[in-house]
C-alpha cells in the first residue's frame, strides 16, 4: 500500500508523543480502540483557565495511518478552544492526510479521542466544582 | 549494502540465475510443442520435459511417470482435492484437512462441502502441529482423503508428514500433501513419507511462476484422478493443455540445483535464520516465536513483537521485504487465520512477521535486518500506550477497551 507524503511525515517524526499526568485537574485522557482490533489512541489535552488547549500529547499501537491521524489530531489542538476542538470532523484528517477509504476508521478513532479527552476534562472540571461547592456551603 | 532486502521467500524466491540459462534456449530455437510426435521440434521439447520430469521426481524419490505438470501449486491442489473427490465418490465423501491450511486448500474443499462433502477441518496444536490422535479419531469409513500440508507458509512448521502418511496407508485413505515450502528445501520422500499426492510449485524454489506439479503414486496404491482440465490429454490424461516447456524445464532445472545443494544450504540458512533470531531477542524484550521451534523448515522465522502493531513495523523496515499477519496488511482487514489457529490472540497476531530467507540472502543483509528492526520496534514501542501501560504494570487482558 502506498501512503501518502503526509503520513509518512506523521509516521516518520510523530509530533507530540508523550504522557502527561492523567491524575492532574487540567489534563483531559482519552483512550479509544483496542489492542484485538489493532488500533489503540491515548490522546491528552492540558487546558489552561480561558478553556484553551495549551498541549496535546499521544500515544498510539496502529498503523501509521493510526499513528499519523493521532500526531496530526494533537497539532491541531493545540491553542483551539474546547469548542473549536470538538468542532474536528474525522474527514477534515482523512483530507489533510489522504487516507484511503480502509483507514478512514483511523481518523474516525481519531476524532473519538479527541471527544473521549474532552469529554474526560470536563467531567474532572464538574467534580471540581461540585466539590468547590460543597466547601463553600 | 543495496536495499530493499528480500526477505520474504515464503512467498516467491527469484528465479536462479542457472535456472533462467537452462529455460532461454526453450522459448526462442527449441520452441516445438512436446506432443508433436512426427517431427524434430516436437521431440527436442518432448525430451527437455523427460528430463524435467526425472530431475523432479528424482527431488523426492518417486519415479518420472508419477509426475504431472500443472500451472502451479494452487492448480495441483485443485486437481488431487476435486479429482479425488470426484473419482472416490462412490467410496465416500469425507475428506480431512487442517485449519492452517493454504487457501489452495481450504477453498477447495470449502467448494466441495457446497457439492454434498463433508470436511473435517483439524484444529492444530499451539506449536502449530497437528494432534495424530485427533486424526485416527477423524477418519471414518467414508473418508477418501486427508490433506495435511509439509510444512506451512506463515509459520514455518513442519508436519509429521510420515506419521499421518503411515496412519492413512493403515486405513485405506489416500494422502495429500501441499509440499510447495518444503520440496527443495529439505529432504522430502514420497515412499518413506507415505505420501499418495504432493503439490509443487517452482517460483518457490528458486524456478519461474506459473509452472508446478503433482506427484501421483502409480503403484501401492495406484491413485486415480478426475481430470479437472478436458481436452488433448496430456499428461496421462490428468491434465490437458500444451505443456509449458520451458517452464518445465525451469522446475526441472531449479529441483536439479536444490537436490544437489540442499544439504550445504541447508546449514547456511540455519546459521543466518538463527542469528536473526538471536541478535533479535538480545536487542528487545517481550517477543514471541510462533509455532513450534524444532520442527520448523531451516529458513522460516515468525515472530511477534508484542506492543507493535505489524503494519506500522513493516512501515518502519520499509527497505526490508517481510510480511506480517496483521489485519492492516491484509484485504480481509481478519489477522492471519493461521496464527489464530495457534491460539494466538488478535493482539499478538496483529504484531508479527513472517522472515523467510532464501540463497541470495547474506549475513551482512541479516545483521542489518536484525539492527534496524530493533531500533524501530523500540521506536514503536515509545508511541505505544499499550508498551507504557506494561510497564506500570497493567494487565492488558483485563482493561475494558472503549471500541464499537
Amino acid at each position: 500500500m502506498a501512503y501518502s507524503d503526509k503520513v509518512l511525515d506523521h509516521y516518520n517524526n510523530p509530533r507530540n508523543v508523550g504522557s502527561m499526568d492523567k491524575s492532574s485537574p487540567d489534563v483531559g485522557t482519552g483512550m479509544v480502540g483496542a489492542p484485538e482490533c489493532g488500533d489503540v489512541m491515548k490522546l491528552q489535552i492540558k487546558v489552561n483557565e480561558d478553556n484553551v488547549i495549551e498541549d496535546a500529547r499521544f500515544k498510539t499501537f496502529g498503523c501509521g495511518s493510526a499513528i499519523a491521524s493521532s500526531s496530526l489530531a494533537t497539532e491541531w489542538l493545540k491553542g483551539r478552544t474546547i469548542d473549536e476542538a470538538l468542532a474536528i470532523k474525522n474527514t477534515d484528517i482523512v483530507n489533510e492526510l489522504s487516507l484511503p477509504p480502509v483507514k478512514i476508521h483511523c481518523s474516525v478513532l481519531a476524532e473519538d479521542a479527541i471527544r473521549a479527552a474532552i469529554s474526560d476534562y470536563r467531567n474532572k472540571q464538574a467534580k471540581k466544582v461540585s466539590t468547590e461547592q460543597q466547601t463553600v456551603a | 549494502m543495496k536495499t530493499p532486502i528480500y526477505l520474504d521467500n515464503h512467498a516467491t524466491t527469484p528465479m536462479d540465475p542457472r535456472v533462467l540459462e537452462a529455460m532461454i534456449p526453450y522459448f526462442t530455437d527449441r520452441f516445438g510443442n512436446a506432443a508433436s510426435r512426427n517431427h524434430e521440434f516436437g521431440w527436442v521439447a518432448e525430451q527437455a520435459v523427460d528430463k524435467a520430469r526425472k530431475q523432479v521426481a528424482d527431488l523426492i524419490g518417486a519415479t518420472a511417470k508419477e509426475i504431472v505438470f500443472t500451472s502451479g501449486a494452487t492448480e495441483s491442489d485443485n486437481l488431487a482435492i476435486k479429482g479425488v473427490a470426484e473419482m472416490y465418490a462412490e467410496r465416500g465423501n469425507h475428506i480431512i484437512t487442517a485449519a492452517t491450511e493454504h487457501k489452495a486448500i481450504l477453498d477447495t474443499c470449502k467448494k466441495l462441502e457446497k457439492h454434498g462433502y463433508r470436511v473435517t477441518y483439524l484444529p492444530v496444536m499451539a506449536d502449530g502441529l497437528i494432534d495424530l490422535d485427533m486424526l485416527k479419531e477423524s477418519i471414518t469409513d467414508k473418508t477418501i482423503l486427508v490433506s495435511i500440508m509439509y510444512a506451512n507458509n506463515e509459520i514455518g512448521v513442519v508436519q509429521p508428514i510420515r506419521e499421518i502418511g503411515k496412519i492413512c496407508r493403515e486405513r485405506g485413505v489416500l494422502f495429500h500433501t501441499d509440499a510447495v515450502q518444503a520440496v527443495g528445501k529439505i529432504p522430502v520422500n514420497v515412499d518413506a513419507d507415505n505420501i499418495d499426492m504432493l503439490s509443487i510449485s517452482a517460483h518457490k524454489m528458486y524456478g519461474p511462476k506459473g509452472v508446478g506439479a503433482l506427484y501421483v503414486r502409480r503403484k501401492n496404491p495406484r491413485v486415480q484422478l478426475t481430470a479437472q482440465m478436458d481436452g488433448g490429454g496430456h499428461e496421462r490424461g490428468m491434465r490437458s493443455g500444451t505443456l509449458n516447456v520451458p517452464g518445465i524445464v525451469g522446475l526441472g532445472e531449479a529441483a536439479a540445483i536444490s537436490q544437489r545443494e540442499m544439504a550445504e544450504e541447508t546449514v547456511r540458512l540455519r546459521y543466518l535464520r538463527d542469528k536473526l533470531k538471536d541478535k533479535i531477542e538480545a536487542g528487545l524484550d517481550e517477543v514471541f516465536i510462533n509455532g513450534s521451534w524444532e520442527h520448523r523448515l531451516p529458513h522460516s522465522l515468525n515472530m511477534s513483537f508484542l506492543y507493535v502493531e505489524g503494519e506500522s513495523l513493516l512501515m518502519g523496515i520499509n527497505d526490508i521485504a517481510v510480511s506480517s499477519g496483521s489485519a492492516c496488511t491484509s484485504a480481509t482487514l481478519e489477522p492471519s487465520y493461521v496464527l489464530k489457529a495457534l491460539g494466538l490472540g488478535d493482539d499478538l497476531a496483529h504484531s508479527s512477521i513472517r522472515f523467510g530467507i532464501g540463497r541470495f540472502n547474506t549475513e551482512e543483509q541479516i545483521d542489518y535486518v536484525a539492527d534496524r528492526l530493533v531500533e524501530v520496534v523500540k521506536k514503536l514501542r515509545e508511541l505505544s500506550p499499550l508498551y507504557e501501560m506494561a510497564k506500570e504494570g497493567i494487565d492488558l487482558s483485563k482493561v475494558e477497551w472503549v471500541h464499537d
